[in-house]
């Protein structure tokens, strides 16, 4: 089903996250951060709460993911619209959809790496006691789904503009809305101007509490589509935007 | 061959390029000409299918430009308009990513990327980071990445701007070399460039063509011989002295 051009971005991309020091840069700050938020000494961290589980661990990750991810998906397309190699790739026989998804798995398969070399965290827990491995590795594929929805919208926003600050701001403060949309504050003050279905709908959209279900080992179909619905409409809105935009 | 009828495109209100038609046959070598913003990288653009007409189709031998995109693509080689290279990888790895997305066979990659480097002469900086590179290095990597898949058109979008007089004359040789059994559009805004190597010249201005012809009937036109006289006239439609239209 994956095409032989779709392969072919792939690795060239992915290669390119080893090629030069952003993927190292990314990947020593990544690990260093959540291996100190997982571990720090304040309350609710590991150590206090005396569990072998990995709940302090899956806690961060969205807010690490929140301006890590962004930083990675900044360049996918503004790069390409800044250099002109955009017209390079597009006048090849390769099809936009094509160029997207190889670019949107490179980068997602780059954040699975990451979370990969999150192991040692997995292997203290482990050490230290008998945790449920069910429930660790369904907060990982929780994790990585997350990575691919906030990669998604920053594949979005990277398509929309020719600059790479903005495209890290707008994926940053986007995510965070999606990431909060559940939360009391925001709620509140949306439902001084909206009708109460509307912030159920507003509610069900936030990205955090269908993270948090599958951290705690649940997996339910409903959190599973949710992020493919997610991942794949912002892919497919990254894509209407570069044909319409690929060349202005 | 190349059909091009009534090709247009507007940006909102800016008219680009106003229903131009044209014809290149094989072993010809169409050099584009027109002033900067005449509309040229954009007809370009649209028969590489990167930029969707607004009105009008080409056919690229017999694939329409609107229908089937991607069998045009497969048919050109195209350097674009200061030739934009990936930076980060070396002149050897972008080769492989053109070809492999050529979908040139497994077996035949290395002997097309060798052939390349040979034909624009870059072996020597085969492994170097296109970072590194100088300029006329760059554009014969661009140039090698168009030729890659040994394609029946070639569109070159300024190929020798920027260049000194020596790469110049390389690159003019290289095209004049490919000329017999390829369709080549050039476009540019050297007036010798094209009577070194064009067989036919089209100028356009404002998006409209304005002459159709040979090299050799656009300097006939000037009685002193001075084609970028008649350049002048055509394109802007002032007196010249000596040049009657």
């Amino acid at each position: 089903m994956i095409s032989h051009s779709v392969k072919t971005i792939f690795k060239k991309e992915l290669k390119s996250y080893f090629a030069t020091p952003l993927g190292y840069v990314f990947c020593v700050i990544f690990l260093f951060s959540i291996g100190y938020v997982t571990f720090e000494s304040g309350k609710g961290s590991f150590f206090v709460l005396r569990q072998a589980d990995l709940s302090s661990f899956f806690r961060y990750i969205p807010w690490l993911f929140l301006f890590l991810v962004p930083a990675v998906s900044m360049r996918l397309w503004a790069e390409e619209r800044k250099s002109g190699t955009i017209e390079l790739l597009l006048t090849l026989p390769v099809t936009v959809r094509e160029a997207v998804l190889g670019k949107f798995l490179a980068s997602w398969a780059f954040i699975g790496f990451n979370l990969l070399c999150t192991f040692p965290i997995v292997l203290t827990v482990l050490y230290l006691g008998d945790p449920d491995i069910f429930v660790i590795l369904v907060g990982y594929l929780g994790a990585f789904l997350l990575g691919g929805a906030y990669l998604a919208i920053g594949c979005f926003f990277s398509a929309l503009t020719k600059n790479q600050v903005i495209s890290f701001i707008c994926t940053v403060v986007f995510c965070y809305l999606l990431t909060m949309a559940g939360s009391p504050p925001i709620l509140e003050f949306l439902s001084t101007f909206f009708h109460r279905y509307f912030l159920n709908l507003f509610e069900s959209l936030s990205i955090i509490n269908h993270f948090e279900t599958m951290g705690r080992g649940v997996v339910r179909l409903g959190d599973l589509w949710f992020f493919a619905v997610i991942i794949l409409a912002w892919l497919y809105g990254c894509e209407a935007i570069l044909d319409e935009k690929k060349a202005s | 061959m190349i059909r091009v009828t009534e090709l247009s495109k507007s940006f909102e209100e800016i008219k680009a390029v106003r229903s131009i038609s044209f014809e290149v046959k094989q072993g010809e070598v169409l050099g584009f000409l027109g002033p900067n913003g005449a509309g040229k990288s954009t007809t370009m653009k649209m028969l590489t299918c990167f930029l969707a007409p607004t009105e009008g189709d080409a056919t690229i031998f017999g694939k329409s430009i609107l229908d089937e995109p991607i069998e045009v693509r497969k048919k050109i080689g195209y350097m674009p308009e200061n030739a934009p290279l990936y930076d980060d990888l070396t002149v050897d790895e972008f080769l492989h990513y053109a070809a492999q997305l050529r979908e040139i066979d497994k077996n035949k990659e290395m002997d097309a990327v060798e052939n390349v480097l040979k034909i624009c002469a870059i072996k020597e900086v085969q492994f170097q980071g296109i970072e590194t590179l100088s300029k006329g290095y760059k554009r014969r990597v661009s140039m090698a990445q168009a030729l890659i898949h040994d394609p029946e058109v070639l569109v070159l979008d300024e190929p020798t701007d920027g260049l000194d007089p020596n790469q110049k004359h390389d690159v003019r040789s290289l095209i004049k070399s490919l000329a017999k059994d390829k369709c080549i559009i050039l476009s540019t805004h050297i007036l010798e460039e094209v009577e070194a190597v064009c067989t036919r010249a089209i100028i356009i201005s404002s998006g409209k063509k304005l002459f159709d012809g040979e090299p050799h009937e656009l300097k006939e036109k000037s009685s002193l011989g001075r084609v970028d006289d008649v350049f002048r006239a055509i394109t802007t439609g002032a007196k010249v002295e000596g040049v009657t239209l």
